[in-house]
């Protein structure tokens, strides 16, 4: 698993790529709580995630509900078929806010 | 068949074991693709469940290899078969919950002694796979509390806690109703589907068999009668294929001498 970041207005972009599995999984955690915690909108853009199990998935509920209790955004971008599937399965799809990419959540705030 | 190992997850060559002198499991051959359901059929005795425990390598075997994922078990080092347990999720048949522990510490236990995970992942992973088995809000429960059907769907959530690469299952539908049974069967098809998992069920369960199988080997005092589609199981012209489905008992052929042998224990 690999991340980077990127700024876009208001919002930090955390993408991740690669394998988010149980050795990997806490890195994606750690990003995630540490920008929310730095009280930035996150959106995680999981386009390049080959493969996510569900402690990955679980990093991102935990990101979720730690933006809603501090009022920030927290969504998904360029969820793949395999992670969707992973997300569904736990019932999950309804739960996050889904986008197809960072553009698509930037031009709706237009 | 044998041309893509890549789809192979479980191949068993010639596989003989025994339980002291008594032969359990004589040439057994069997292969498992990736992402199906294979139920490993038989009559009580016929040695599914040593099958499975060979699986598992909880047994040493007299000749033969099992490879998982690839990896020969039978030859492997005690640290290196720990790790690919990592990917191998187990439902017994019992549940084998601990009862001193509550349903939410039993399905985390796997993640305790395998990872290094924080505390927060951990409870959330528990309650997306007990969301799954329809058992949320329950992790506070103590097995002593949970029904006959509760059991096997925490004993379920608990195998597949580290999103394994193989599940397997020993009879999931012994000792519930109909009802649950088939609750349960739907549950394996939705795991299946969604999470890309190769299973291996062992059941005497005809009906269940039928729902949920991919392929069905079916065994017969140690020895494999047929692998197979359901269908081809099921219109199989083999007659002791067909008095297993049709619940007709063994009409073996009794040898006066050996009988008597047995009973006077010369022999």
């Amino acid at each position: 698993m690999e991340y980077e970041i990127k700024t876009e207005g208001q919002y930090t972009i955390l993408m991740i790529s690669g394998e988010v599995d149980l050795y990997y999984s806490p890195r994606a955690r750690e990003q995630i709580l540490k920008h929310l915690g730095d009280k930035k909108h996150l959106l995680v853009d999981l386009s390049g995630v080959e493969y996510i199990d569900s402690s990955g998935v679980a990093s991102l509920v935990e990101g979720l509900q730690l933006a809603k209790s501090s009022q920030l955004e927290f969504g998904l971008i360029g969820v793949s078929d395999a992670a969707m599937q992973v997300l569904q399965l736990a019932r999950l799809d309804k739960v996050f806010p889904i986008h197809a990419s960072v553009s698509e959540r930037l031009d709706s705030n237009k | 068949m044998k041309n893509d190992n890549k789809d192979i997850v479980i191949e068993v060559k010639d596989l003989v074991t025994h339980y002291g002198d008594r032969l359990i499991l004589d040439q057994v051959n069997l292969e498992v693709r990736k992402g199906e359901v294979m139920v490993i059929m038989g009559g009580s005795g016929s040695g599914k469940t040593t099958l499975l425990r060979h699986l598992l390598g909880l047994h040493q075997a007299t000749s033969g290899s099992i490879l998982l994922l690839g990896k020969d078990i039978t030859k492997m080092a005690a640290k290196d078969l720990y790790e690919l347990r990592r990917k191998m999720g187990v439902a017994f048949q019992g549940g084998a919950l601990f009862s001193s522990m509550n349903v939410g510490e039993n399905v985390k236990l796997p993640l305790r002694e395998h990872t290094k995970l924080d505390d927060k992942t951990m409870d959330i992973m528990c309650r997306m796979k007990l969301e799954v088995v329809n058992l949320s809000g329950f992790e506070d429960l103590m097995p002593a509390e949970l029904s006959g059907g509760m059991t096997k769907r925490v004993a379920l959530a608990r195998a597949v806690i580290m999103d394994p690469k193989l599940l397997f299952f020993d009879e999931p539908s012994a000792g519930l109703d109909p009802v649950v049974s088939a609750e349960l069967d739907e549950l394996i098809l939705k795991l299946k589907s969604a999470m890309n998992m190769s299973i291996v069920v062992v059941t005497h369960e005809l009906e269940s068999a039928f729902r949920i199988a991919d392929r069905i080997t079916m065994l017969d005092n140690g020895k494999i009668l047929i692998t197979g589609t359901v269908d081809e199981v099921r219109n199989s012209d083999n007659k002791r294929i067909q008095d297993m489905l049709n619940r007709r008992p063994s009409d073996t052929v009794i040898n006066a001498e050996e009988y008597l042998g047995r009973l006077t224990g010369e022999i």
